[in-house]
């Protein structure tokens, strides 16, 4: 062997684990250098909080209707105030959070496999298969993500479910892309070919040895992107065509407040006040992966 | 029957290979033909471009689009590869033919432990085999090998292991599961002179053991000298000379693989200027009618420019494809 010192296996061991340590430490370094991305994570875990014990923090039913306190101002009775049905705008934000979550969630969980694997096959196969589905996808990147989101929430009717499923068709393109770059650096490496040619077929080459390339810059993507499925959402729900009332979504409730704006400034303004925190949350996280993944970052 | 085993292993016939490049056809191989019999090792020589690697990929037939087989015949225990369809042949790939490549450290996959690699082969032809069994079985061809401490090795990631190390890596996977056929691609030309003489060592000890026939792919005369029992010379796509290994490096009988023999610098001489085949090699987008060496030779009579020589069956199975022979020797049969 080429090494000139004799290395023992708990030696080895060590000095493997003290790399990663080192690794995971960095990190934390850089993640901490970044105050914005600390202010960022701050905001996300905060999020995860409030949508995890939302019984216990909301004051009052988030769906219960008190006509006689409709439209009051925030007061110590309710924080936020209450709108034009009585309800307690502070609870309702509260119990937005999950809905935010939920549907971000969703949408990554469908878009995201869906776009890696057209562009995978499509960086793979190349010719014709990969000219089919990028003109495909050229055609849904030629309109902006909310106008398409739009268009096929109304296709499908409204509701939360046709909101996630038309948000998630409106994202796909952007991995779709993202993937076929990936494999197009990956496809002709030497170990493809050798692995093809021990006679793996072009499935497993796909899935065992593309496929992993691709995740890492899919996944800086996707923290970037969520701040913009976000307010896709919210942007849905306040036309109408998201989330339907009574639910309690953040743009659907700015929607609901609309026609108080001048006088009751609150219904619309906190709603719109969360979606903005949130939506900065996750921009900054994802601006901050992406910084703390660059390796070149961490030379300095 | 006692006629399978004289029967060769993989006899390739006249096989006809072009590639459809936007700045024209290239004719890469044009007429290549050669045997190799069962536990035999055949060297494969020429210099860089003349085909060798595409012949190896063609005998896998992992020839991509814009390249194409066109005509000829890969026979490989008498069943031609080119008539089989796509499974058929991935079944073949790895179980019956493996190849090595020439950089060991970009054949390995970097992200995957080199033991899991070594396994994969085994788990893409064995169904019924679980990842356990295969990682075992990836330690145990590891231990063969000679590598010291091999469970340590097989948790390895492809850059923490030395040239020499992931080429032993790359031998490892490609035997595991004890193909008839293994088709090297310069094994050593990427390795420090020291490892290639290790690395040519156990290739050798390895393929004995396991009774592969090698294709061995090299423009290094000196590995082909100490390692192969027939060599097959190329140049532009052609097969020239084929022939048992004493016989074509001490008596070259195609004026090709003679001007090849005289580059080898003379140790006993270091003064003597080194020698070159005057002229390039042809493109091959347009290669020259008849003889491809024709041009460049210093031989050469009205009818090399004109027809391509037949191969001319020599004393000894040595076949030489030059009109030189046209008067002392009878035509090969295909």
């Amino acid at each position: 062997m080429s090494t000139t010192r004799v290395i023992d296996k708990a030696e080895a061991r060590r000095r493997r684990r003290e790399a990663r340590v080192q690794y995971l430490r960095d990190s934390f370094v850089l993640w901490r250098r970044n105050h914005l991305m600390v202010v960022g994570t701050a905001i996300l875990v905060f999020l995860l909080l409030v949508a995890a014990f939302a019984p216990l923090i909301a004051t009052h039913d988030p769906y219960a209707q008190t006509l006689a306190d409709r439209l009051q101002p925030p007061s110590m009775q309710h924080f936020f105030g209450t709108d034009s049905l009585g309800r307690d705008i502070y609870s309702r934000v509260i119990y937005g959070s999950r809905v935010t979550l939920a549907i971000a969630f969703l949408v990554a969980v469908i878009s995201t496999p869906l776009g890696m694997a057209i562009g995978v096959v499509s960086g793979y196969f190349g010719r014709a298969t990969d000219e089919i589905l990028m003109r495909l996808s050229d055609i849904f990147l030629a309109f902006p993500k909310l106008i398409l989101a739009i268009a096929f929430a109304a296709a499908l009717g409204p509701g939360v479910e046709n909101a996630i499923v038309a948000i998630a068709v409106a994202n796909w393109p952007s991995y779709a892309r993202l993937a076929r770059a990936e494999t197009l650096a990956v496809r002709n490496n030497d170990y493809i070919q050798v692995i093809r040619s021990m006679g793996a077929s072009n499935l497993r080459i796909m899935v065992g040895h593309i496929t992993p390339m691709c995740l890492s810059s899919i996944i800086v993507r996707l923290s970037l992107d969520m701040g913009t499925i976000i307010l896709t959402a919210a942007g849905l729900g306040f036309l109408g065509l998201g989330a339907q009332p009574p639910m309690p979504e953040w743009g659907l409730m700015v929607s609901d407040g609309r026609q108080f704006l001048v006088d009751q400034w609150w219904v619309s303004t906190l709603p719109g006040v969360a979606i903005l925190i949130v939506v900065m949350g996750f921009n900054l996280v994802g601006d901050g992966i992406r910084d703390i993944l660059d390796p070149h970052q961490r030379q300095s | 029957m006692t006629t399978v085993n004289t029967e060769p292993l993989l006899r390739v016939e006249d096989l006809k290979v072009r590639f459809y490049t936007l700045r024209g056809v290239v004719h890469a191989l044009e007429r290549v033909r050669f045997t190799l019999n069962r536990q035999e090792t055949l060297g494969l020589a020429g210099e860089t471009g003349c085909g060798k690697s595409v012949t190896a990929r063609s005998v896998l037939r992992l020839i991509d689009p814009p390249g194409r087989i066109i005509s000829g015949r890969i026979l490989f225990e008498g069943r031609d590869l080119l008539t089989l369809d796509e499974a058929t042949m991935r079944t073949i790939r790895g179980s019956q033919i493996s190849m090595i490549m020439q950089e060991p450290k970009m054949s390995l996959n970097p992200v995957i432990r080199v033991g899991d690699q070594i396994a994969e082969t085994l788990l893409i032809h064995e169904r019924s085999l679980n990842r356990r069994t295969a990682r075992a079985r990836a330690v145990d061809m590891l231990a063969q090998l000679g590598i010291p401490d091999p469970a340590r090795v097989a948790r390895r990631y492809p850059h923490e292991l030395s040239g020499g190390m992931a080429q032993r890596v790359m031998i490892a996977m490609m035997l595991v599961t004890r193909p008839k056929l293994l088709i090297a691609d310069e094994p050593t030309s990427a390795l420090d002179v020291t490892i290639q003489a290790q690395i040519l060592e156990l290739m050798k000890k390895l393929v004995r053991e396991i009774e592969t026939s090698v294709l061995m792919i090299t423009h290094d005369l000196g590995v082909m000298a100490e390692t192969c029992d027939r060599v097959a010379v190329m140049y532009a796509g052609e097969m020239v000379e084929t022939g048992p290994v004493r016989s074509v490096l001490k008596n070259p009988q195609h004026p090709y693989t003679r001007g090849l023999l005289q580059t080898v610098p003379d140790k006993a001489n270091p003064e003597h200027p080194l020698y070159s085949i005057r002229g390039n090699v042809p493109s091959l987008l347009q290669p020259p009618t008849g003889c491809r060496f024709a041009p460049r030779c210093e031989y050469a009579m009205q009818r090399c420019h004109e027809e391509l020589p037949p191969y001319y069956h020599l004393e000894g199975d040595h076949q030489c494809a030059c009109f030189l022979h046209a008067e002392k020797a009878e035509v090969a049969r295909p």
